[in-house]
């Protein structure tokens, strides 16, 4: 009782009075987890920062951050995240978390990849039996992941038939779209579970480390960028790398299921 | 047709519950097209009423070109905009990107040449019923534009309504240069593409029916505030 009442004193008192706005690019997988209207409460409570939320493809997560129209960004994917280090973008990319993809598809299974024992053999039967299968096609982590898996099987999408739909459209929209055509789709774990419309399609493959999708927070350059919120970027980063974030990240879950596995090296 | 029902429901709770994101969002809806119709009208009304009393060389070029501009497709305005105002862009140092400003300046952009031709083609035709008059009571050129907006409200407020129309159904420019953030500048058309694409139909549908709804609220309200279809004035 008094414990609580002293931490409510605390969370009083330490609760600044003007909310101060960041603005991060995510990608759309991770806001349709759900995991942001969980985290960023509690950010706000615990730093005063208001995160807003610009949901782009990581594509064009990373221009924004280029033209330094966003003062940090959350993605997932690596060597795209290298290059922009590199480039000068952002002073460095801090590891977070990473969640999982899934091979969803027609739930008769007509590749049979239910029974593979890798993403990449999974993929392999799918362009076998030529089944129907959606591609996100709009250079987002997602769509990067799958390229790569295709190119780990010796495959090249450019020369696929007509089976292969590249739609260029965010997750739900891909989603939706293989939902119609009752098509095969990579999918990250958490928008799949949260994906309100799915038809006949049901998870078919999962688990292998190929598709794990770990995702890293890049504050932009205030070098290349002066007015950018570099001192927000740097108590956020603090903050999503620490134990209070760890708890909300492990202990989230979606119909008793974990999304999210936190990995950040904390200070 | 089941997707359609549930969203006539989710209109219903989201409705009679007043869900204040629902208010807050259709709030910024109307901010956002309403402003942006206001300073449109400004701009489109004289220029519009200017180029049916103005001969000039090339009249005929600028009228096509503004008749050809009500087809700008808003995605390719939103992209403008989006570079103009980018922190890298010429316009950078405003800090105007994702911001309900930005939302307003694109629909600025794309209803001005919509309510300007359609403001052209009403004045034309009632010029012609005024040109001897006004020429014969030997009124400025000032004064004839005004006389015409004054006596063409009614047509001026068709074309009012169908900028408003094409402003507050519209998503892809706002989605460009707003950039959808939730509690800033999430709007009625931005939520609705996000619930699609989460797949949750029935949340968007029922959004759907709110801004519809909206819309023709704000239709009847500007017809009744100016009472035009009643006795004597039709």
């Amino acid at each position: 009782m008094i414990r609580a009442a002293l931490l409510a004193t605390a969370t009083l008192l330490a609760s600044p009075t003007i909310a101060e706005p960041l603005r991060m690019a995510v990608t759309t997988s991770f806001e349709n987890s759900g995991l942001a209207e969980v985290l960023l409460p509690v950010i706000a409570k615990d730093t005063g920062i208001e995160v807003q939320l610009v949901v782009v493809g990581t594509g064009q997560a990373l221009k924004l951050g280029e033209s330094g129209d966003v003062d940090a960004i959350l993605v997932h994917s690596k060597s795209a995240e290298d290059a922009f280090v590199a480039a000068g973008n952002a002073p460095h990319r801090r590891e977070i978390m990473y969640n999982d993809f899934v091979l969803v598809g027609p739930a008769g299974d007509p590749a049979a990849i239910a029974g593979t024992d890798t993403a990449i053999a999974a993929l392999g039967a799918i362009a076998n039996t030529e089944s129907a299968f959606v591609s996100r096609g709009d250079d987002s982590g997602t769509h990067k992941t799958e390229l790569a898996l295709w190119a780990a099987a010796d495959l090249d999408p450019a020369g696929f038939g007509k089976w292969y739909n590249a739609v260029g459209a965010g997750m739900g929209a891909a989603l939706n779209t293989a939902a119609g055509l009752d098509a095969y789709i990579l999918a990250d774990r958490a928008s799949w579970l949260n994906f309100g419309n799915k038809a006949t399609l049901a998870l078919l493959f999962s688990g292998d480390p190929a598709l794990f999708n770990q995702y890293a927070f890049l504050p932009v350059s205030a070098e290349k960028h002066p007015h950018v919120r570099a001192d927000l970027a740097e108590t956020l980063e603090n903050w999503l790398t620490g134990d209070v974030a760890k708890g909300l990240i492990d202990g989230y879950k979606i119909a008793g299921e974990q999304l999210f596995v936190f990995n950040a090296e904390t200070n | 047709m089941t997707d359609i029902l549930d969203g006539f429901t989710a209109a219903f709770y989201l409705l009679i519950g007043l869900d204040s994101d629902l208010i807050e969002i259709s709030l910024r809806s109307l901010h956002v097209s309403l402003t942006a119709l206001l300073f449109a009208c400004a701009i489109a009304f004289p220029l519009g009423t200017y180029l049916a009393v103005q001969r000039f060389r090339h009249r005929r070029t600028v009228i096509s070109v503004l008749n050809a501009l009500m087809g700008l497709p808003p995605v390719v305005v939103g992209l403008i905009v989006y570079v103009f105002l980018s922190r890298s862009g010429p316009l950078g140092v405003l800090g105007l990107l994702f911001t309900p400003t930005a939302m307003i300046i694109a629909q600025v952009i794309i209803i001005t040449p919509l309510i300007a031709s359609i403001t052209h083609q009403a004045m034309r035709d009632l010029w012609a019923d005024y040109h001897d008059l006004l020429i014969s009571l030997n009124a400025t050129k000032r004064q004839r534009i005004a006389t015409l907006i004054i006596d063409g409200r009614r047509n001026l407020l068709t074309a009012a309504l169908a900028g408003f129309g094409r402003a507050i159904g519209e998503v892809g420019a706002i989605m460009i240069v707003g950039g959808n953030i939730d509690h800033a500048t999430r709007v009625l058309t931005t939520a609705i593409a996000l619930e699609t694409g989460k797949g949750d139909f029935a949340l968007a549908l029922g959004l759907g029916f709110v801004l519809i709804a909206l819309a023709l609220l704000v239709n009847l309200s500007i017809h009744w505030l100016s009472r035009t279809e009643s006795d004597g004035l039709w």
